[in-house]
């Protein structure tokens, strides 16, 4: 017989979980004890929002879920942030939280909250486990809920008696949950409307977003555009589906897209979304658009469809097996006179200059300069504000990864996101782009780069201010207020602290040699770079 | 306009939670909800009635399916459909109004299920513009008590969900 916490981690090695992202606790100390005795990895966060966030960097690299384990109480409500974050990006993740005795739930004893109801309405699934002997089956079933269908986090709450209850468990080989079947295939019928479609357009469009990067898609993008003459556009979270130059790549739609973008958005005569969900910061008039062009939606959850967009043609299932049985028939468009204008329009599109000499750097550069240093397969972890925006628009993506979470929107995502991803990818060139506010609610896993002892560079926007908000309030509101960072740390003496050196820079002058210097040193690095915060996001 | 909405759950703890709670998260409104175990124990069937404007029932049955322990969801075609409410309603009556409320009683086929010297307590089952009727014909008695269970309902002919 072994205990419950052991069934736990057995189940977990069968799942073929090497790492789990944790924090532990008076509840949660079977499962760390019965942990340590297997070969499963362990990083230990400095706070539990984090091993969320580290699960996703994970999860977004590996493919499949990431794992993180928490106490229960307060170290569960500071996992909520984490698994939103995870399911409005719609990222893999098996959430593990500790709980008082079973015996004792609904007593408000010590340490304990109805974590399950909590997060009810920001996760896939969740579990209350009440008996030792479906552990097995729970973890084995909460791993095809969070990597089937549309991905998401999911959460295994097991009180502390449960963890310790001895069992013989029974491992089951495969799921069966009758409420639980995504599809996978698409309708034929609507396949083969949807290729026709394509061969009478004349004005084309792809709209892809992460959704193609969660169904390992991108081949078969690559192969549908080209073969069937689509240009494509993306929206932030399919940044980096296809490299910025490809020759059909328009580029970002949305407020803070690329006007060819854009331009292709308002005036196609058939929009094909697929794993995208085409939400409000994409495309603001969704009405309009769809009142004009003939649109198909290609997404794993019918409920998306038609959602934000009505939908002409529909086709529910796994997008990677739709843009296949798409290409098998071998589908395309008139398309070359509307390719040519809008390649001479991308063309067109300004390219960020340096400004030399203005006692300030100018984010667009740094954007672009930065992206034209990286390795081809690098992964950018990029957070969120202003910084995010300039790099969404100016950092050129090659054949890596642009991860920062586009649903949630959760200032500190960036650095916890990329050491999942140097758990995936130790070898992986991995940068991280920031604003000094939201470095600041990251900062404490400083110790965790350092623990780790992985080599991740950050490049901090330093404007002194929640830029972003700052940015809004001067054009919405009576001004800024409340967005001033008075009282920020000397980062360069604090990156010290943890062992970490770094520079700043003022000018453009200095940006290309600064990022070199990064890129070359050996080990983790700190770029912070001063931005005046009268910067917007509609500057270049 | 209304939409009658069958689904059949998983009869676990913490199901019910999460049907309410997605609808108070999607801002959908509830108009009745009624649950009972079905003829397998461990089906629970869910009659819920919403109001379908704004393409809300399609996006309640999408987001509904969603749920792992919901297992199937179906909207009833209204001119087909049996539904039934329960109404157990308590009326203040008096020597002079117990034969009025009696014959209204005898009237719309409702039952009466207790009687005291100052009060009347009646059920009537039926579909719920007749419960609604039945009500408003007993206002003017004073309504002490009224308790409906909401609407049950399932497809007429031989077809099932
Ligand atoms: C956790 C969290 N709190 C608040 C916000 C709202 N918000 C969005 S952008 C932003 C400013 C971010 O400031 P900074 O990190 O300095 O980036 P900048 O915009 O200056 O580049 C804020 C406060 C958020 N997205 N996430
Ligand atoms: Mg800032």
């Amino acid at each position: 017989m072994i205990n419950g916490a052991q069934a736990l981690m057995e189940s977990l090695k069968r799942e073929g979980v090497e790492r789990v992202f944790g924090y532990a606790g008076a509840t949660i100390c079977p499962a760390v004890d019965a942990l340590a005795a297997t070969d499963i990895a362990y990083t230990l966060v400095r706070t539990e929002q984090n091993a969320g966030h580290m699960a996703s960097g994970y999860a977004r690299m590996m493919g499949k879920p990431g794992v993180c384990m928490v106490t229960s109480g307060p170290g569960a409500t500071n996992l909520i942030t984490g698994i939103a974050t995870a399911y409005m990006d719609s990222i893999p993740m098996v959430a593990i939280t500790g709980q008082v005795q079973s015996y004792l739930l609904g007593r408000d004893i010590f340490q304990e909250v109805d974590i399950t109801g909590a997060c009810a309405p920001f996760i896939k699934h969740s579990y209350l486990v009440k008996d030792a002997n479906d552990i097995p089956r729970v973890v084995k079933e909460a791993f095809h809920i969070a990597s089937t269908g549309r991905q998401g986090p999911v959460l295994i709450d097991i009180p502390i008696d449960i963890q310790q209850q001895m069992i013989d468990p029974v491992y089951p080989d495969s799921v069966d949950i009758r409420g639980y079947k995504p599809s996978v295939k698409g309708n034929d019928n609507q396949i083969k409307r949807v290729a026709a479609s394509i061969s009478a357009a004349q004005k084309p469009l792809l709209c892809v977003g992460g959704g193609l990067f969660s169904a390992k898609a991108q081949e078969e993008l690559i192969t549908l555009c080209e073969s069937a003459r689509i240009p494509v556009v993306t929206t932030m979270m399919g940044l980096g589906l296809l490299p910025r130059n490809h020759p059909l790549n328009l580029g970002m739609i949305g407020a803070f897209g690329t006007p060819t973008a854009n331009r292709a958005l308002n005036t196609t005569d058939l929009l094909i979304i697929a794993g995208a969900r085409a939400a409000d910061r994409a495309v603001t008039s969704p009405k309009e658009i769809a009142s004009r062009t003939k649109t198909v939606h290609l997404d794993v959850d019918p409920a998306e469809i038609g959602k934000n967009f009505s939908t002409t043609v529909p086709v529910v299932g796994d997008v990677k097996v739709i843009l296949d049985q798409l290409i098998s028939h071998h589908p395309k468009a008139q398309s070359e006179a509307w390719i040519a204008d809008l390649q001479a329009r991308r063309q067109a599109e300004t390219q960020p200059a340096a400004a030399p000499g203005a006692g300030s750097v100018t984010p667009s550069y740094l954007m672009r300069t930065l992206g034209e240093q990286l390795d081809d397969d690098a992964c950018v972890c990029v957070d969120v504000g202003q910084n995010q925006i300039w790099a969404a628009k100016h950092l050129p993506m090659k054949h890596g990864r642009f991860l920062t979470t586009g649903g949630l929107g959760t200032m500190g995502y960036s650095l916890p996101a990329s050491l999942g991803v140097k758990t995936a990818v130790p070898d992986r060139q991995t940068v991280v782009v920031c604003g000094d506010g939201s470095f600041q609610m990251f900062e404490n896993e400083l110790a965790t780069l350092k623990a780790m002892g992985t080599d991740v560079k950050i490049v901090m926007v330093h404007n002194g201010v929640l830029g972003l908000v700052h940015q809004i309030q001067y054009s919405s509101y009576s001004g800024p207020f409340g967005v001033d960072l008075t009282g920020s740390p000397d980062f360069e003496k604090l990156a010290e602290a943890y062992g970490i050196p770094g520079k700043r820079i003022s000018d453009d002058g200095q940006v290309d040699s600064a990022i070199h210097d990064m890129l070359t040193a050996s080990g983790p690095y700190l770029l912070i770079c001063d931005v005046d915060p009268m910067t917007t996001t509609s500057m270049t | 306009m209304t939409q009658t909405i069958s689904v059949l759950v998983e009869n676990r703890a913490g199901v019910l939670n999460r049907i309410t709670g997605l609808f108070a998260r999607r801002a959908f409104n509830i108009e009745s909800l009624a649950v009972g175990v079905t003829d397998d124990k461990n089906i629970s069937r869910i009659t819920i009635i919403v109001d379908s404007g704004n393409n809300v029932v399609e996006q309640v049955e999408k987001q509904l399916n969603k749920l792992v322990d919901v297992i199937k969801v179906r909207t009833l075609d209204e001119k087909k459909l049996i539904g039934r409410e329960l109404i157990i309603v308590k009326v203040s009556t008096s020597t002079k109004t117990r034969q009025d409320v009696a014959n209204l009683c005898q009237i719309m086929g409702a039952k009466i299920a207790d009687i005291s010297s100052t009060s009347m307590t009646l059920e009537l089952s039926d579909t719920p513009d007749r419960v609604d009727l039945f009500e408003s014909l007993l206002r003017p008695f004073s309504i002490l008590e009224v308790a409906r269970t909401g609407v049950i309902a399932v497809q007429k002919g031989s077809g099932k969900i």
